[in-house]
């Protein structure tokens, strides 16, 4: 099974070329490519019968595998460095793995095809840094509108050619994207005080 | 004042397309005089928890729509990374609070899919039983407000009457009746009690007669039919376009359900007809809800006749409590409790995506572990915020009454959509 989605990934790298990197980990098939060429892979892998976005989630990879970075407001150990067991990260943390990859952001994309018996998932994944903006695939799949949306709030990954990348939960004019692990939590400043 | 047929209204709607430049948003025409901006929302009782709908109507018509969303925003995926993998399962139901089991379940999935744990395969089908049952629970919960939006108040207090007995069965398995956290990694929190399989079969009994009630109730009545027949057509490849799972896309002839076509669990065994509908319109997204409710039933009985006998959580002690009575008498046992409610277990570093088919449609769980004993990551995938991106091009041109009808049909929840 998996090694049918493996083909069909190796032929979508094939067809991006170079920085494609073909993964597989329990069954599951990643796709790595550089973040400029997204929307030519995904176009692929339509063409390849992965007709169907389900899914694009965004993940943080700063701190990964050490100690937390967001901590908690005003709490002494996030200062002194010692180990705190509310730290994320911090306990029961084994051998030192490494990130899968080499930026601080992520974006998985699973893509499924129907037609097949069972149904086949593919994970296409990027990789950006802070600032750096990955290319929007809403021409390809149009129902990418609101989860590059919701990356884009709550992760700040921008998309390039997103037709309008606006907040989706989160008021315009918030300060930060919550779901960055160096965005503190417990403890929240308040917000669009000055008005009162 | 003679009423139109629903064969004369039918047609009257196109079927919808993809919006551009933007899918999810129509844009209304610029400076329009006779155009006026209404807000449905973010209180309105129609919008199903906490929406807000910024439609444009000339006249009655809508020619301009977006929404706003975000307002039952909690950062529960935020709140996760926080917790160690097994307290973090009390965070997943708060999501979607109408189909809570199935938010837990999936996260489980995603878990023992990182641990490459064996679930034992009593739990695999007692988790199918409370997937279906929670299927039962959604959709009441759908035909009861739906009604209610298209101005049927009676079949609100039937349906939560249903409801209740379904949520009996919860608490007599979980303890509680929403969110009971009865889903574990590894398998199900206990095993169900020897009453469960009377009152469950009783429940079933009772509830095949209110389906057929509820069906003759809402397809037979004809202001019901006449509001929803030909109003908001998906064809399935807008459906496919604009990501719609579940019962949204079956309604509109989409052969696709993962019960049967990407079976996880206990569904490899049992046997799922996808029922598909062929109209896309806000009628058969009704129907197709009612026929899922006699097929849950169907496959609850499947489940109950043949559920399998043998241990209802893995026997893996580095993962799963060891039972309570072993504390009392081996050292072992009590060191393991201690470290896994202390500390928690570690789980490999990757990343995994597991999946079951909820009353909305797919729900996902994209789950990236760093080695240590808290989620580095978790995502889900909500049908909700997939599903409300396609109001827009649906409305286009509707009534505003029609609206109502067509939101309503999807079955959004906004704490799913949020969370």
């Amino acid at each position: 099974m998996s090694a049918l989605v493996q083909a069909d990934a190796e032929r979508i790298a094939a067809a991006i070329g170079a920085g494609a990197k073909v993964s597989q980990a329990r069954g599951e098939v990643t796709l790595d490519l550089p973040r400029e060429r997204i929307a030519d892979a995904c176009a692929a892998a339509r063409g390849a019968g992965y007709d169907f976005l389900c899914d694009l989630a965004a993940t943080d990879y700063l701190g990964f595998a050490s100690e937390g970075v967001a901590g908690y407001w005003g709490s002494p150990s996030t200062m002194d460095g010692e180990r705190d067991l509310n730290h994320p990260g911090s306990t029961g943390l084994g051998a030192v793995v490494a990130p899968p990859g080499d930026k601080r952001f992520a974006v998985s994309y699973q893509l499924l095809d129907r037609t097949s018996r069972p149904a086949r998932r593919l994970r296409l994944r990027v990789w950006a840094d802070d600032g750096e903006a990955v290319q929007s695939i809403v021409g390809v799949f149009p129902c990418a509108d609101y989860q590059e949306r919701e990356a884009w709030d709550l992760m700040g990954i921008p998309f390039d050619g997103h037709p309008a990348l606006e907040r989706i939960f989160l008021p315009e004019g918030w300060d930060g994207h919550p779901h960055r692990k160096d965005y503190p939590i417990g403890g929240e400043p308040v917000q669009f005080s000055d008005a009162v | 004042m003679a009423s139109t047929l629903p064969e004369q209204r039918a047609g009257r709607h196109v079927p919808a397309e993809v919006l551009s430049p933007i899918p999810s948003v129509l844009i209304p025409p610029a400076d329009d005089p006779d155009t006026m901006l209404l807000n449905l929302g973010p209180n309105h009782p129609s919008t199903h928890g906490v929406l807000r709908l910024v439609a444009t109507l000339n006249g009655e018509t809508v020619v301009g729509l977006h929404n706003e969303l975000g307002y039952v925003h909690t950062g529960i995926e935020k709140n996760m990374e926080q917790k160690s993998y097994w307290k973090a399962i009390t965070y997943a139901p708060r999501a979607d609070y109408n189909s809570f089991f199935s938010n837990e379940l999936v996260y489980c999935m995603a878990v023992e899919k990182l641990l490459e744990l064996e679930v034992p395969r009593r739990a695999e089908w007692i988790r199918a039983l409370f997937n279906e049952l929670q299927r039962l629970h959604n959709h009441l919960i759908f035909l009861g407000t739906g009604s209610i939006d298209l101005g049927g108040i009676a079949l609100l207090f039937y349906c939560f009457r249903e409801r209740d007995r379904v949520l009996d069965l919860f608490e007599l398995a979980g303890g509680v009746r929403m969110h009971a956290r009865y889903a574990q990694v590894g398998g199900v929190a206990e095993d169900v009690p020897a009453a469960f399989d009377r009152e469950a079969r009783a429940v079933v009994k009772e509830l095949r007669k209110r389906v057929d009630e509820y069906e003759d109730l809402i397809g037979q009545q004809p202001i019901f039919r006449d509001r929803t027949k030909g109003i908001g057509i998906i064809t399935p490849d807008f459906a496919r376009q604009m990501g719609l799972t579940g019962p949204n896309a079956r309604a509109s002839g989409v052969d696709w359900d993962l019960r049967a076509h990407a079976p996880y669990g206990a569904y490899r065994e049992i046997n799922v007809q996808p029922i598909v509908l062929q109209n896309g319109d806000v009628y058969d997204r009704y129907m197709i809800r009612v026929f899922e409710m006699r097929q849950s039933l169907d496959i609850i009985e499947q489940l109950l006749d043949g559920l399998p006998s043998g241990p209802w959580i893995a026997d893996d002690r580095k993962v799963v409590l060891p039972p309570r009575h072993e504390l009392h008498t081996s050292m072992e046992s009590l060191i393991h409790h201690f470290k896994l409610v202390t500390e928690g277990y570690r789980v490999p570093a990757g990343e995994a995506y597991a999946y079951v088919e909820g009353p909305r449609g797919e729900l996902g769980c994209n789950l990236v572990s760093d080695g240590s004993a808290k989620p580095w990551r978790v995502h889900f995938r909500s049908a909700s915020l997939v599903m409300l991106q396609s109001v827009a091009a649906l409305c286009n041109g509707v009534l505003i009454a029609d609206l109502i009808a067509i939101l309503a049909s999807l079955d959004p929840n906004m704490g799913d959509c949020d969370r």
